[in-house]
């Protein structure tokens, strides 16, 4: 069972809720404070790609996160409902050589989070489409 | 940590001070004020960024199309950046190689001047 459940409506506001919690949640679960920066970014990127999506295909439905600080690594996966839009290309390509380099990858995102979690799963199931993510954690804290 | 940004010429050089996250949320405003002052004939731009807290893709992607809008008009857009959290979201994102990221407001400036 996930230590921390969250569902926030699809809002770019609500973005900033979710990282804080994300990251108030890896410090008491043990993850070293040189990685929380890292957990914050990527779980920040991963709920705004999940916002994204649900505010062009279902507004109403809610984004969900689950927390899980159990054992010794802190898992976070964040849920976007299925719009069936064909997933999303894991892991992200480099950019090719010769191409601008200012011209960002339409997943810029996904990117970010491929450079910043060690162990990062896409996968689809019947909730959605999930990121899941985990960083080493030590003794959750007292 | 809301978003404040502010903005002032120095040496014919616009230094836009941002202080604060820049996230899928407040973006949007830093990419309107880029706007308005390419907009307003503003086409050499130091983003100072030695007070931002948090940036995320979305902040970059506003960088890079800020970027693009002074290019167009043969301009520059340098930033101010030595805190090692968010220069790592450039390494991470390659896009060191885009722009000139400089330690202080005044190297940025002198920097510019010097390529002139």
């Amino acid at each position: 069972m996930p230590t921390v459940e969250m569902t926030f409506t699809p809002l770019p506001a609500h973005v900033r809720t979710a990282r804080l919690v994300a990251t108030a949640v890896a410090r008491r679960s043990g993850v070293p404070e040189a990685l929380l920066d890292e957990v914050r970014l990527a779980v920040g990127e991963a709920c705004s790609r999940a916002v994204e999506v649900h505010q062009e295909h279902c507004p109403a439905e809610p984004v969900k996160v689950a927390l899980t600080g159990a054992g010794d690594r802190f898992e976070v996966v964040v849920t976007n409902t299925d719009v069936g839009d064909g997933g999303v290309e894991w892991p992200p390509q480099p950019a090719a050589d010769g191409q601008d380099p200012a011209a960002l990858p339409a997943e810029l995102g996904l990117a970010v989070i491929a450079g910043l979690a060690d162990d990062v799963q896409v996968s689809r199931n019947s909730d959605g489409l999930s990121i899941r993510m985990s960083w080493p954690s030590g003794a959750p804290a007292a | 940590m809301d978003l404040k940004l502010e903005h002032h010429t120095t040496d014919g050089i616009e230094v836009v001070d941002v202080e604060g996250e820049i996230d899928v949320y407040t973006a949007p405003r830093l990419r309107e004020l880029l706007i308005d002052l390419v907009n307003g004939g503003h086409y050499q731009l130091v983003v100072n960024m030695e007070k931002v807290e948090f940036l995320d893709s979305t902040g970059l992607g506003v960088l890079v199309g800020g970027l693009k809008r002074v290019r167009a008009h043969d301009g520059s857009l340098d930033l101010v950046c030595t805190q090692e959290r968010i220069l790592k979201i450039f390494r991470i994102t390659g896009l060191t190689k885009v722009f000139g990221i400089h330690d202080g407001v005044d190297e940025a400036i002198a920097a510019r001047k010097s390529e002139k």
